[in-house]
């Protein structure tokens, strides 16, 4: 029972950051905001878990198997969405073809969520894993192994 | 004219860019140690992100963040925004009305076709050029009218621009002072733009720019760091000078090593 | 979907959108067919686009449909289509032949990180190409550098010193491409704009410091990716070390790119009306591609590694094309149009055979080709073929591209630059001469470290490689897809630029 100030704190802290992440992640498709910001924020609370907890407790949270997935599924949503924009008869990440009917371009506004929530998970889950591959390296790899 | 000093002080977001950058290339060359090094590239990148800030700054703009439509009614200077009106008219008052007599008109010009070139990407280009030609409008007023009495201005553009105009063409030349102050009455006029056209945005695209640029850098920091992570793996260090003599023992074997360490 | 429409972004779209799903694919066999499928998707896209360019000229692509200048154009002219086809179609070459030379290479762990990467490399390298967008180039050169580090350490497995070249190519890399952006960033400060074609319609006319330092940065940032020749140091570490395969998809790709946008920015972008240009060519490009191609060729005559050697000579080959866009003509931008392709083709094949060797012998350096001839006589033949073309014997690209390069410099007016060609020839006749000797008439190892068991290399490795043999073959023969795409292409450039044409 070590550091159990700080293990409060980051219990207490944990959802707020994580809320905090959705509120960028949603509004960052009209202000300031969006995928990146939101996905390090994210992933700031898992690292914070990391700190306090151990690694060991974080990757039953999270395992990296399930990172590595996330991370393609965050790009599949970026270029899915240009692919879909494509099937639909437009270029590239045109949106406008998303709601081709729109007056005020909502298809631009679909659009750059989409994008958005794909750069999101893409980021959050670099992150996390740049940092379970830097703190969980194991010092001594087999002679083999290089 | 400029003296040095203001030369170096007007221009002190370069010479904070150019000392950074000087600071990172000179760690990455002259220190030994993998991560120092990388530091050292972290320093240059980050000169490279205040240029680019640098670029984009618009005189009095804003953060590039929309602020909405509350605020903005576009047309033209109707009744609910008169304290703005005020304000930038002061400014540029202050600044242009006693030593820009007929030269201003043109400047002014100037300083708008330049502004609007720099944000044509956030601004709509008639709200803009109608804000220059108000502009326009309203220093002439101050320059016929003693240029003191803001109030007026707002009650009366356009029988002061009458005015305004017969005067210009009777000022003849501008007077010497005139030219050498144009830079401030430009920066001035684009100040009043700012109040003048609702909301001024500096120009967004270079921190879209720079936004990519820092990725791009993280992922690199990223990648040098996992590499010196697996180099102190596979040698037990990170100093160069240690892993260089290493690898010249895998090359040459332990003999040209030790006459290279004789020598 | 309209096919033929969407067809300009389908080389960066397919590549990119692949790339994460062979990262989810089981190590093994499964990430290498689905890359190489791929590859060969990639390739189809770009010959059908080169072949639309030829028949309609110019291509304008808007991305997200917003229209340049604002918007990111993809704009494809013959100069681009050319390369666009020459990397796709090494890609579609390398990567079949990657499969054993991985699998003996790299950890059997990381295959489908390593194929992933390599997708990802291909991206950058196209997208470099196809872009019309100032900064556009700089994300995709960091997007196909930084998969390089990556691949470049992952030779780590056989020799702990492809870390440390990689580490020294990541920090030549990023340098290289802070330079750029510094460049781009002031030539938007005097423009306002990213888009190459606007970019030089505001650039004519205007000269001031802005500019000039604008150019010099570029100029060093691109001159680093491309190895220009004191800036080479981080190539022959990292050609060294890395993947055998990896080796011969970059010497044959990345730094032709990289040329590629050199000549891009110098005829685009800069232009003739820039009054810096006649300068840099006289003082920056004709002597130190002069130099590369003098000083790296010696140096690869003493190199004891084979690898390393081939990646000496890249630095001096690099020379003959930064020699022909030097000149400031028509013919010597075809003869570094020519020579981009050519040089690709030979050094591809080169160290395709290298390769071969390693995955037989484990080692790439000269000891192990000892009497090569009597072990494996595909391979040898392979290397002794492309190495003819290296040193440009008639009937082989190798020629052609001297060819032209000599033609230039006597309708230049370099007359003396003529016969340091033939003289830097030379020198690589004495370093693949000594690798000949060494294969022809040498006796092989009978035990030894460097012992080889009499038997070849895999179908599944001498079929890409003499397919490219034959490549340097058949564009020996037949110039017209090369010398005649160049040329073509070389006078829309000029024209740009504003040129004599």
């Amino acid at each position: 029972m070590q550091h159990l100030i700080l293990k409060v704190t980051t219990k207490i802290l944990f959802a707020p950051i994580i809320v905090f992440a959705l509120y960028v992640q949603f509004h960052g498709d009209y202000g300031p905001g969006g995928g990146f910001q939101a996905g390090v924020i994210f992933a700031v609370a898992f690292i914070l878990h990391a700190f306090c907890f151990g690694l060991e407790q974080t990757r039953k949270v999270i395992p990296l198997k399930a990172l590595i997935i996330a991370m393609v599924v965050g790009v599949m949503f970026y270029a899915g969405t240009g692919v879909a924009t494509m099937l639909l008869g437009g270029n590239f990440l045109g949106y406008d073809q998303i709601a081709p009917e729109s007056t005020h371009h909502a298809g631009q506004h679909y659009g750059i969520i989409l994008v958005e929530w794909g750069v999101g998970v893409a980021v959050a889950s670099t992150m996390m894993t740049i940092f379970y591959l830097f703190t969980g390296r194991e010092p001594d790899i087999d002679q083999e192994d290089w | 004219m400029e003296s040095w000093t203001e030369f170096v002080i007007a221009r002190y977001n370069y010479w904070i860019v150019i000392i950074l950058m000087m600071i990172g290339l000179y760690t990455v060359f002259a220190r030994g140690n993998l991560v120092k090094k990388i530091v050292g590239l972290n320093i240059f990148q980050t000169s490279i992100f205040i240029f680019y800030i640098t670029i984009g700054k618009v005189a009095g703009g804003t953060a590039p963040i929309y602020i909405g439509d509350e605020l903005y009614h576009g047309d033209d200077h109707g009744g609910g925004h008169g304290d703005d009106y005020d304000k930038g008219a002061d400014k540029a008052a202050d600044k242009v009305a006693d030593n820009v007599a007929s030269g201003a008109e043109d400047h002014v010009g100037e300083a708008g076709a330049s502004l609007h070139s720099k944000i044509e990407n956030d601004l709509g280009v008639n709200d803009l050029k109608a804000a220059a030609n108000e502009l326009k409008l309203g220093e002439g007023a101050i320059a016929g009218e003693g240029g003191h009495d803001a109030a007026s201005l707002h009650a009366a553009p356009d029988g002061a621009a009458k005015i305004a105009n017969e005067q210009l063409m009777d000022a003849g030349k501008p007077a010497k002072d005139a030219i050498e102050l144009t830079v401030d009455a430009a920066h001035a006029a684009a100040e009043a733009t700012a109040y003048h056209s609702e909301v001024l945005y500096t120009n967004p695209l270079p921190h879209v720019l720079i936004l990519t640029a820092i990725v791009v850098g993280v992922a690199g920091t990223a990648v040098g760091l996992a590499l010196a992570v697996r180099i102190r793996e596979a040698y037990g260090t990170i100093e160069e000078d240690e892993l260089v003599a290493m690898d010249n023992v895998a090359e040459f074997g332990d003999a040209a090593n030790a006459t290279g360490a004789r020598a | 979907m309209n096919l033929a429409a969407q067809l300009p972004v389908l080389p960066v779209v397919i590549p990119l959108v692949t790339a994460p799903i062979a990262m989810l694919l089981p190590n093994g066999r499964a990430p290498w067919a689905f890359a190489t499928i791929v590859s060969w998707l990639t390739f189809a896209a770009c010959a059908f686009l080169l072949q639309a360019v030829l028949g309609a000229g110019v291509i304008s692509y808007e991305l997200g449909d917003w229209r340049p200048p604002l918007g990111i154009e993809y704009r494809i002219d013959l100069a681009n289509a050319l390369v666009l086809f020459l990397v796709s179609g090494i890609a579609a070459v390398v990567f079949p032949f990657a499969y054993r030379s991985v699998q003996l290479e790299i950890d059997a762990r990381q295959t489908s990180f390593f194929y992933c990467a390599l997708l990802i490399c291909l991206t950058g390298l196209l997208g470099v190409t196809i872009t019309g967008d100032a900064f556009n180039v700089f994300v995709f050169l960091e997007i196909s550098s930084l998969a390089t580090y990556a691949l470049v350490a992952m030779g780590a497995r056989r020799d702990r010193r492809a870390l440390t070249a990689a580490f020294n190519y990541l920090i030549m890399g990023t340098i290289g491409a802070s330079f750029f952006v510094i460049g781009v960033g002031l030539l938007y400060q005097a423009t306002g704009t990213l888009n190459m074609v606007d970019m030089h319609d505001k650039l004519v006319g205007q000269s001031s410091r802005v500019i000039d330092a604008g150019f010099a940065f570029i100029v060093v940032g691109i001159g680093l990716k491309l190895a220009m020749f004191p800036m080479h140091l981080w190539l022959p570490g990292a050609y060294t070390y890395a993947p055998s395969a990896v080796s011969a998809f970059l010497a044959a790709t990345a730094t032709k790119v990289a040329v590629y946008v050199m000549i891009r920015f110098i005829d685009t972008v800069f232009g003739f009306q820039f009054e810096f240009l006649g300068a840099a060519f006289t003082w920056v490009f004709l002597p130190l591609g002069l130099a590369g191609m003098f000083i790296a060729s010696l140096v690869a005559v003493f190199q004891d590694d084979i690898k390393r050697m081939l990646a000496y000579s890249s630095v001096g080959q690099i020379g003959y094309m930064l020699l022909g866009l030097s000149f400031g003509t028509v013919e010597g931008l075809t003869a570094s149009l020519v020579h981009i392709f050519n040089h690709a083709l030979m050094k591809g094949a080169l160290f395709m055979a290298v390769a071969c060797v390693v995955l037989r012998a484990g080692s790439h350096s000269v000891k192990a080709f000892a009497g090569l001839a009597k072990r494996m006589p595909f391979t040898t033949w392979a290397f002794i073929i492309s190495g003819m073309s290296l040193i440009g014997v008639p009937l082989t690209v190798g020629f052609i591209s001297k060819w032209y390069l000599l033609q230039a410099s006597f309708a230049a007016g370099h007359w003396y630059a003529g016969f340091l060609i033939v003289a830097s020839s030379l020198i690589a006749v004495l370093y693949v001469g000594r690798i000949v000797e060494l294969m022809l008439l040498r006796e092989p190892a009978e035990d030894g470290p460097y012992a080889i068991p009499a038997k070849d290399a895999p179908l599944s490795m001498l079929i890409p490689m003499w397919f490219l043999v034959l490549a340097n073959i058949y564009f020996g023969l037949h110039t017209e897809l090369t010398g005649g795409i160049a040329s073509r292409a070389a006078e829309a450039l000029m024209f740009m630029a504003g040129g004599a044409s």
